[in-house]
């Protein structure tokens, strides 16, 4: 979740500090803010569903781009649910099961939890100085704050967004809204951003919503970052899949 | 007289074996065919009733939109109430809930590891309740290939083709990767205890069958189905009482506004089973139809030859005194003895092949493996069947169409005179 977390919050710094800066500069920028060394942080999903809402609490521990893992902290049918992501590969334990399963293929377009956000979006967290070309199409004011219109478009091959449209805070240097489109031009998802605050000197969302725009009557899911810490040592230990099953 | 007629027919075999041949033939064909027809037909409806649409079945409107995509987030819930209210408002229907799930199953090697994977289409019927027809109606007794059936939750049937695939039998454990009814991820572990083979072309390529129990455990579908499915106590579908009660449900039941109120549906709602009902009832009607025609001026020409051919007799009977009455009422008496001994014979001899076609069928699997493709269910085995009809249809071209060509051949009684007669005799 984390990576999916990083991966927004990339765009932010796409568009750089200024207007001085060029484009490239400015997602060199967002990278090195982003791509922390690591990360820790504790989340509540609200996945608003056409019929209920449902609240997932998990914990992540994530190390560069390669290492993630997730555990899900409640409600009591997914507690004990974990996660671990190696490079390219991600597994999930279930403790109803007992059983440690690779999501390949097909099952990377699932929805993670009923969400709105598919494991593929999990996967994609690459430094997005690597996948994209940024093109500035305009400035635009909303809700009495300046932001940057920005296109991405992908540079490389197999994305599941090679198109993206955001809009950016000139100030917090975050993509307060985005639009994910398929090579077609089609709409996928959207998101939103809020709750900007200041973590450890850099400009932090609290509060992502998600929404996929394939699914009719999608009311979206919430994103609610409790607590996060950066440049935490985590041991290597963490994204071995023995601990899945502990 | 009875007794006269009867000595005389059996006496002389030119008039009774041969009419009461033609007469059994040909009631034997036609019940035979009807009841193949009737059979094919029921058959058809019936299998698709089983697997997916029951006579009639009730969903959320939601999920009707969507029956594609499996939403089973739009699926019913107080699923237990609302059978209660349809065992009692239609009791003339049985009603059984089902959960009807997509997603993998894998196959764990011995360290627990994934060793293969496959999709699944897999359906929680209701397999262990005490009263459920769910084994009765889909025939797993006789379709079950190896294992047995499912005794708890957590058990499993696939079918042949499925278990080939993943290279699976009975004893093994597999786990679904699947999305609760809230579309969060969820795994679960079955056991398989037995595989089985429809014989429904490609509709079970990738069917698991699983107690619905084991499905809301496994889906978190606590008292909740994606449908609630319908079938007449005798399990013939009949389309126009079925398309009276859908009417009669939703109009009383489904809320156009709000996607999670039920609405029912027929069989011919879906999947073009509308075109397929209607299509198949014409032509069985029509098949049926020209082929009782045809059968009955057989039968009617018999009768009319029989009594062409007794001109002389005939002659004979009037020179000797008996009046024209008695001739023509006494040679229609015969016709119906014909009539009934022959269509008596007949319906005997048809039902059997009826019955040995309702037991054996007629297999053309070869066939419906080249229709893979196709979105209907349709068995791979014909099987005829019997039904009510079967015991009088008979009775039309059997008696009635002989009757009727002997009293038209027997109207030449009338029409002769004394001295034709005399001549007639002279020859």
């Amino acid at each position: 979740m984390i990576n999916i977390f990083i991966s927004f919050l990339s765009f932010t710094f796409l568009l750089g500090q200024s207007n001085d800066m060029s484009v490239q500069e400015i997602i060199q920028a967002m990278d090195d803010n982003l791509n922390a060394k690591s990360r820790v942080l504790t989340s509540k999903m609200i996945v608003h569903g056409r019929r209920s809402s449902r609240t997932i609490e998990s914990k992540n521990w994530v190390v560069g781009i390669d290492l993630a893992f997730t555990e899900y902290l409640s409600p009591p049918r997914e507690k004990g649910t974990k996660m671990l992501k190696l490079g390219d590969k991600l597994w999930t334990y279930s403790p109803q099961t007992d059983r440690v399963i690779q999501i390949s293929g097909h099952m990377l377009r699932q929805s993670v939890m009923g969400s709105d956000m598919s494991y593929n979006d999990m996967m994609e967290d690459r430094p997005l100085i690597e996948l994209y070309e940024a093109t500035l199409e305009g400035s635009v004011e909303i809700n009495g704050r300046d932001h940057w219109i920005m296109l991405l478009d992908a540079k490389v091959k197999g994305l599941s967004y090679p198109k993206r449209r955001a809009w950016i805070d000139k100030e917090y240097l975050l993509p307060m809204k985005e639009e994910l489109y398929a090579k077609s031009g089609k709409l996928l998802k959207t998101s939103t951003m809020d709750g900007i605050k200041k973590v450890q000197g850099r400009w932090f969302p609290s509060r992502f919503v998600f929404k996929d725009e394939l699914k009719r009557n999608s009311k979206g899911t919430e994103w609610v970052i409790d607590e996060i810490e950066f440049d935490v040592d985590i041991p290597d230990s963490r994204f071995s899949k023995a601990l899945l099953r502990k | 007289m009875i007794k006269f007629l009867t000595k005389g027919i059996i006496r002389d075999r030119s008039r009774s074996l041969f009419p009461v041949l033609v007469v059994t033939l040909a009631v034997a064909m036609i019940i035979f065919f009807q009841g193949f027809m009737d059979g094919v037909m029921n058959s058809m409806f019936l299998d698709s009733a089983v697997v997916s649409t029951g006579h009639v079945k009730v969903m959320t409107k939601g999920y009707k939109e969507e029956s594609q995509l499996l939403p089973n987030d739009l699926a019913l819930l107080e699923t237990d109430q609302l059978v209660d209210e349809l065992r009692q408002n239609h009791p003339d229907h049985f009603w059984t809930p089902r959960i009807t799930f997509g997603g993998l199953l894998d196959v764990p090697d011995d360290s627990g590891e994934t060793q293969s994977q496959g999709p699944v289409l897999a359906l929680g019927i209701d397999l262990l309740s005490e009263n459920s027809r769910q084994i009765e109606i889909w025939k797993l007794e006789r379709r079950l290939i190896d294992g047995k059936l499912p005794e708890n939750a957590n058990e499993a049937l696939l079918s042949t083709r499925l278990a080939g695939r993943l290279e699976l039998s009975s004893g093994d454990t597999v786990t679904l990767i699947g999305s609760t009814m809230h579309n969060a991820f969820t795994t679960y572990n079955f056991t398989v205890v037995g595989t089985f083979k429809l014989n429904l072309g490609p509709a079970d390529r990738q069917m698991m069958l699983v107690d619905i129990s084991g499905a809301r455990l496994a889906l978190d579908m606590e008292n909740a189905a994606s449908e609630i499915l319908g079938y007449t106590h005798s399990l013939f579908y009949n389309d126009t009482a079925a398309v009276a009660l859908r009417q009669k449900y939703n109009e009383i039941n489904s809320d156009t506004t709000d996607i999670f109120s039920p609405i029912m549906m027929a069989l011919r709602d879906a999947n073009q089973m509308g075109t397929m009902v209607d299509y198949m009832s014409a032509a069985t009607g029509l098949i049926v139809g020209v082929f009782l025609v045809i059968g009955m001026i057989v039968l009617w020409n018999m009768g009319l030859m029989n009594g062409l051919r007794r001109y002389g007799e005939i002659g004979m009977r009037l020179a000797i005194g008996e009046s024209k009455g008695q001739v023509y009422r006494s040679m229609i008496l015969e016709s119906v003895i014909i009539g009934c001994i022959g269509t008596l014979i007949g319906t005997a001899l048809g039902l059997s092949l009826t019955y040995y076609m309702q037991e054996v069928g007629l297999d053309y699997s070869a066939a419906m493996e080249s229709l893979g493709s196709t979105e209907f269910i349709f068995s791979n085995v014909f099987y005829a069947q019997i039904t009510p009809e079967l015991y009088y249809i008979g009775i039309m071209p059997g008696v009635l169409a002989t009757v009727l060509g002997t009293m038209l051949a027997g109207r030449a009684i009338y029409k002769r005179e004394m001295a034709q007669l005399f001549k007639e005799l002279e020859t």
